[in-house]
């Protein structure tokens, strides 16, 4: 029974970590350009098939695939999008901009169909997929792993922003662009930065979850709308509120659906989102007065 | 003057040649799911198809007259695929092929029905032909024909006292949970762990934790492709040690390449399969699939070009295009492969539309399937 609960919680929290890297992506866009990108499931998705075409049509070695899906992934979703999308729409207003993204998901998602077809296509795993035992139970090491990387990310990025002057100057943009820029910050940039990062933080997501979830078109969907939901949930104006708000809903998933009903999972996310519009609109960690990396 | 006389004649006489082409040709609505989950069940019955269609038109089609196919995209959505069923009966549709998705088949094969079209299937739910329509066929034993053919193997050869079930909430996982207990209650097997997945679903860690700890000697897993293969993939990653036995899907070369490493030791009991090479007309269609589609033929695939091939072949028994001499003939018919050598094996449908035929057990070894056992038709 042991051995199942820490299984059930190990997966949970590996799961929650990847969720948690694509909700600090929808603080970080929300930050740069105070919009809410739509197109993050597909933003997820569409790294996985680049590196397939790496794999499958470059004849690239794996590690060579990453990195060219990883390339590939910050220039499209990173810097064609902040060009191409959000600088031309934003002066438009917020909405136009949600509205955007919504019909870039739905290009990304269709394209993807169109190209690479409706069918799911194996990914390989990045790391070994052989469970361990620990003290008896037997657990997933690909869990262990996926959890310990996602949360190194994290750290590294909290550490990037809070410690470094690039960081600082990020910081400082997202709180208040016209103060910063009269400080001297390169506000252009530091926004631009933030694309990359997200686009960086998508990619990374992709290659930990597409070799259990298998790379399909509509892999988004579930992805951003859990990821959506993780990041109100946890403070959408928080770092550390989206990496609460993954982990919280990857583990009550796995937790209800092992001692609960896994016929009503899907409706847990939504479930803990209205307690949280309810009990503390701003989220768990989350301030109501607004923007603060 | 005269370049507008010759153009207006020119189509004209197309026009005339197209309306004449057009009038000769056998229409069919190939509906099948394109997109969505279904899609890799969809894709290898249309390409089944595609292939079964070349030949018969390369053999003087139906009766003398060519078949046309119209295929329509359900997008793995019951109320599409009703609405498609019906646009391909309004757009004069012989016969239809499709769907695969038990529950699309048992919304749109009531349109077929009533305006009295024979339709294959590819749909392996018990109630299909529990229904009383006599205008549904498969291509395929259903659940309740398949999973009994398992019983043998769980009693006998694996010695099983305690299994689990793992299913997908649709109506073909259902169907085949239901029976499969049954199964296992009359062979005294107590069934420790029953474990509904949702179609679609990709997280399966708390599934299979489930069944690690129930204590089963063996799992039952009743899933479509994908499924199949994402809860492989988790049972590797958690060791789940028990041996995994499926029906149809959990072998099939889609699921081997999705699951890789993941799907080796898998068992299933499966109706067709295109690694059946023993027998020369499964050979034959696989070799020609392969040069075609460069990919390896699923089940799918083989029933929707023995759909295709059993319209041919029962139409000219009959001798005439009529809906219902077709179903009237179809009913308790034999079609064996050494006379109608493309319906593959020995075949026969009884007075429900449910099918029979010899069927196999099969293993992914090194990556790939291997029969490791036939079963008789039951």
């Amino acid at each position: 029974m042991m051995s199942q609960f820490l299984q059930v919680l190990l997966s949970g929290l590996a799961t929650g970590s990847i969720y948690a890297l694509v909700a600090i992506g929808f603080a970080l866009v929300w930050q740069a350009a105070q919009t809410i990108n739509f197109a993050q499931g597909e933003f997820v998705m569409l790294p996985a098939f680049l590196v397939l075409v790496g794999l499958n049509y470059f004849d690239l070695p794996l590690w060579g695939a990453l990195l060219f899906g990883l390339g590939m992934s910050v220039l499209i979703l990173g810097a064609a999008f902040k060009k191409l999308v959000v600088e031309p729409i934003l002066p438009h207003g917020g909405i136009t901009l949600v509205i955007a993204t919504i019909a870039l998901g739905i290009l990304i998602r269709e394209s993807v169909k169109e190209f690479y077809s409706a069918e799911g296509q194996p990914f390989p795993s990045v790391l070994p997929s052989d469970p361990i035992n620990i003290f008896g139970a037997v657990v997933s090491l690909q869990d262990i792993l996926n959890l310990l990387l996602s949360l190194g990310i994290v750290v590294l990025l909290t550490l990037f922003l809070n410690r470094t002057r690039t960081g600082r100057c990020m910081q400082a943009t997202a709180q208040n662009p016209a103060v910063a820029e009269i400080l001297g910050v390169d506000v252009k940039r530091m926004v631009l930065y933030t694309f990359l990062i997200n686009a960086a933080l998508a990619a990374l997501a992709s290659f930990l979850i597409t070799p259990v979830y298998l790379a399909k078109f509509s892999n988004g969907e579930t992805l951003g709308l859990i990821a959506f939901i993780a990041a109100i949930v946890g403070g959408f104006n928080q770092i550390r509120g989206a990496l609460v708000g993954g982990l919280l809903i990857g583990v009550l998933d796995n937790l209800v659906a092992t001692y609960v009903t896994a016929e009503y999972r899907a409706a847990l996310p939504l479930i803990l989102l209205i307690l949280i519009i309810l009990v503390r609109p701003q989220g768990i960690l989350g301030t109501p007065e607004g923007r603060a990396v | 003057m005269y370049s507008k006389f010759a153009l207006a004649l020119g189509t004209a006489l197309l026009t005339l040649v197209g309306a004449a082409q057009a009038q000769e040709a056998v229409e069919i609505g190939v509906v099948v799911e394109l997109s969505g989950a279904g899609a890799p069940a969809g894709t290898n019955w249309r390409d089944g198809i595609r292939i079964a269609v070349d030949e018969i038109n390369a053999e003087g089609g139906i009766l003398g007259k060519p078949v046309k196919v119209t295929e329509y995209d359900t997008q793995t959505d019951p109320q599409i695929s009703r609405a498609l069923v019906q646009k391909a009966i309004d757009g004069r549709a012989y016969a239809i092929w499709g769907t695969i998705y038990s529950g699309s088949t048992l919304v749109n094969m009531l349109v077929a029905q009533q305006n009295s079209v024979p339709q294959f299937v590819g749909s392996e739910a018990p109630t299909i032909v529990e229904k009383g329509n006599p205008f549904v066929f498969r291509t395929s034993s259903g659940a309740q024909k398949g999973v009994p053919a398992l019983v043998p193997y769980f009693k006998d050869t694996l010695k099983a006292k305690k299994v689990g079930v793992a299913w997908v909430n649709n109506e073909f996982g259902r169907g085949g949970r239901n029976v499969f207990i049954a199964e296992m209650k009359k062979a005294g097997i107590e069934v420790v762990a029953d474990v509904p997945s949702e179609q679609a679903q990709t997280d399966y860690a708390s599934d299979v934790s489930k069944l690690k700890q129930s204590g089963a000697d063996a799992v039952f897993v009743y899933m479509n492709q994908e499924e199949s293969a994402r809860f492989l993939i988790e049972a590797k990653k958690q060791g789940l040690s028990m041996p995994l036995i499926g029906e149809v899907t959990l072998t099939e070369a889609k699921v081997i390449e999705l699951a890789g490493p993941a799907a080796e030791g898998a068992i299933a009991h499966v109706g067709i399969t295109a690694t059946a090479d023993q027998v020369e007309g499964i050979a034959a269609f696989r070799e020609k699939f392969v040069k075609t589609f460069k990919r390896v033929p699923t089940h799918d695939a083989i029933k929707g070009y023995i759909g295709a091939w059993t319209t041919k072949y029962v139409t000219e028994l009959v001798g005439k295009f009529d809906g219902e001499a077709f179903s009237e003939k179809m009913h308790g018919l034999c079609l064996p492969a050494t006379k109608y050598p493309r319906i593959l094996l020995d075949t026969c449908w009884d007075n429900r539309g449910e099918m029979s035929r010899p069927s196999f057990m099969v293993q992914v070894r090194n990556g790939s399937p291997v029969v490791i056992g036939t079963v008789p038709a039951n």
